[in-house]
């Protein structure tokens, strides 16, 4: 492979799209309401739109006979290097909008930052996906408010599900070695710069939703050196399945 | 105790230059959520450029029972249409 | 008002259908006709939201991620006509908290398809090729019926219904063109849907009880048997054109009525499945109801939130 740096950052983009297009993928018809359903699988079709685009890039940098749903579907647990965060569960309607929100907080900057680069292809993509993120954002932050001032219980449960994602927000402003190669050419984002942005912007909503900021200062990293959480290997069986059965089929 | 999201009326402009249309109703506890979910459910296609949300309560309705009174009084009144008045053929454009 | 007045008014009510005039929800109507569309408009609704799961249970294992985005926006879809629907029943003066009731309860009921189990990939083809086909076939009708908001939103799930049985006949024609194991995948889905879908249509005419007031209003354009007849002449050429086999040996063309002749459906499964004994009922009715209860306090936090909210706004006023 030529750019196997390029290659292994767009990964690194893109793991985190696919993975959290997938969890949300698991609520379709689960949801509260109808109408939060059709929301959480417009977000969902947005990620993995956002997915596509960057694996077919990739596919064309790896060549050989790469292809969109090679890249997805057939790397083993450790190639993979979503963050922790994009990984965990749907343990109730509470949890799926922390891990959104407390994802997009982050994506959305990413995204102005990736609009800079000097590759091209993934400006483009930055371009049209940071119009569908903005609107992410805005949906998960509007829910985090819902339920961090709504009732009792809602509270609590926000409350709880803030406390548990925490210590996997800090694993977002690591940079990879593919980063520092890709950040020097101008092509790549420098993520640690995004920090204090985040936690700004993050802890704005969460005082409105009349939520407490976590203190703890213990994280968890791993993800972008495929280290993951037990998590990541049921995702995989589920959506491998089809592509290790029946390997080397048309579908 | 639950108490339900209410019903909201959708008004969606297809393009500017043309005006809102009901496009059909949902269910959200408010405006904000409303307009999101309206964007969700009755957008996906590219359908619009501009939503008007509004709580179905608020709207005012005609009762059919009065249509007489309120409708048929106008059929009569053909001096309101430019098809009523002759004017000369020769005057094409009028 | 008097029996006589009544008589009247129904008088009138059918000629303005007969007239194909629309029946608005503010219009006076027979109490009969409002019950029996919060049926039909409801056990629609129903459908399409139980629908989601046979088929949703399949976006997390999708083959490819082209595939994967064309389910979870067909599934999505259902949510939408689901919701569509259920507003459109809400003008008839009830609410949906009371529709879902009535599903819950058991007491609504919704297409027996949902019932069968989606087991192989193979099945997201066939469900939307014969399940979506058959759904159509019942569908395209209604556009013209009646009630003006149940038309209307059959207009729009027409409209976005036309890309279903194309990803589904398009699932089926790629697995049959595959591997030998992929096109024993896809005629076994056959196999298995055949026959459910064509009972889909309903019981026969003589057994219907419903087919002639349906009729007058508009609810119904064709008999159950005319509409089975229609899908299977439509869908055995196109099962043909992939190589894949009808599991009828009955089945026959018959020159002179110009249609296929096809063997007896098995009533006994059918009633069966309606009566809550399909293999997948159970199943069904849970994810529905821990969908709702898991829900609850999610729907009572947003109208917690909203009523705040407004107390907030009223305080900056002030």
């Amino acid at each position: 492979m030529k750019n196997k740096t390029l290659y292994n950052y767009i990964l690194g983009i893109a793991d985190n799209t696919l993975i959290l297009g997938q969890r949300l993928g698991e609520l379709c018809g689960h949801g509260p309401s109808l109408e939060t359903d059709i929301a959480c699988t417009n977000i969902s079709l947005d990620l993995l739109g956002q997915t596509r685009s960057y694996f077919q890039y990739a596919a064309k940098i790896k060549g050989e006979d790469a292809t969109e749903d090679s890249i997805a579907f057939l790397r083993t647990e450790r190639q993979y290097v979503n963050v922790l965060l994009v990984e965990q569960p749907n343990t109730d309607f509470a949890y799926t909008i922390g891990r959104q929100f407390l994802f997009d907080v982050y994506h959305h900057l990413f995204l102005q930052g990736l609009q800079q680069s000097k590759d091209v292809n993934l400006s483009a993509i930055a371009n049209k996906a940071i119009k569908e993120v903005g609107y992410h954002q805005r949906f998960s932050s509007d829910w985090v408010k819902r339920l961090g001032d709504g009732t009792e219980e809602s509270k609590q449960r926000m409350q709880n599900a803030i406390d548990d994602l925490w210590r996997y927000t800090d694993e977002l402003f690591h940079t990879t070695e593919s980063d520092d190669e890709m950040i020097s050419e101008g092509v790549g984002v420098n993520v640690s710069e995004l920090k204090e942005p985040y936690y700004n912007k993050v802890k704005q909503v969460l005082e409105e939703a009349k939520l407490n900021v976590p203190e703890s200062k213990w994280f968890q990293k791993g993800g972008k050196r495929g280290i993951h959480t037990e998590h990541l290997g049921y995702i995989l069986s589920d959506m491998q399945y089809m592509q290790r059965t029946y390997p080397n089929m048309t579908w | 105790m639950s108490k339900n999201w209410p019903l909201w009326e959708v008004f969606v402009r297809s393009k500017n230059g043309l005006e809102h249309r009901h496009f059909g109703s949902l269910h959200a506890a408010d405006a904000e959520m409303a307009l999101e979910n309206a964007r969700d459910v009755y957008t996906r296609r590219n359908e619009g450029v501009s939503i008007w949300v509004v709580e179905s309560k608020y709207i005012t309705a005609s009762n059919p029972v009065d249509n007489g009174e309120l409708f048929e009084p106008a059929q009569d009144k053909v001096y309101r249409h430019p098809t009523f008045y002759d004017i000369p053929d020769e005057i094409k454009h009028m | 008002m008097s029996e006589n007045q009544i008589k009247n008014l129904e008088t009138e009510f059918e000629a303005r259908i007969a007239r194909d005039e629309k029946i608005e929800p503010k219009d006076w109507m027979p109490e009969k006709y409002r019950q029996t569309h919060i049926r039909q408009i409801s056990q629609h609704a129903h459908s399409e939201i139980v629908g989601m799961l046979p088929e949703g249970n399949w976006i997390t294992r999708a083959p490819s991620l082209r595939r994967k985005v064309a389910l979870l926006a067909k599934v999505q879809d259902e949510a939408g006509h689901g919701l569509y629907l259920y507003s459109a029943c809400e003008t008839l003066g009830i609410s949906r908290e009371e529709l879902y009731e009535q599903l819950h309860t058991g007491k609504a009921k919704y297409s027996s398809i949902f019932n069968y189990p989606t087991i192989t990939w193979a099945d997201m083809g066939a469900i939307g090729w014969l399940v979506d086909g058959a759904a159509i076939i019942n569908q395209v009708p209604l556009c013209n019926t009646s009630y003006g908001p149940y038309a209307r939103a059959m207009i729009r799930v027409c409209k976005e219904e036309s890309f279903h049985q194309r990803q589904g006949y398009e699932i089926m024609m790629t697995l049959a063109n595959g591997t030998p194991e992929q096109k024993e995948m896809a005629q076994d889905a056959l196999n298995r849907w055949w026959w459910p879908s064509l009972m889909m249509f309903g019981p026969t005419d003589a057994e219907s009880v419903h087919t002639a007031q349906s009729m007058k209003w508009k609810l119904k354009r064709k008999t159950n048997d005319e509409l089975r007849q229609q899908f299977v002449d439509q869908t055995v050429p196109q099962a043909e054109l992939i190589g894949l086999t009808i599991p009828d040996p009955d089945l026959k063309w018959n020159e002179e009525r110009q249609s296929y002749d096809f063997g007896p459906i098995d009533w006994d499964e059918f009633w069966q499945v309606v009566k809550g004994h399909g293999p997948m009922n159970k199943e069904r009715m849970k994810a529905r109801v821990s969908a709702w209860e898991n829900g609850a306090w999610v729907r009572d936090a947003a109208v917690a939130y909203a009523e705040k909210k407004k107390e907030y706004k009223s305080k900056e006023a002030v």
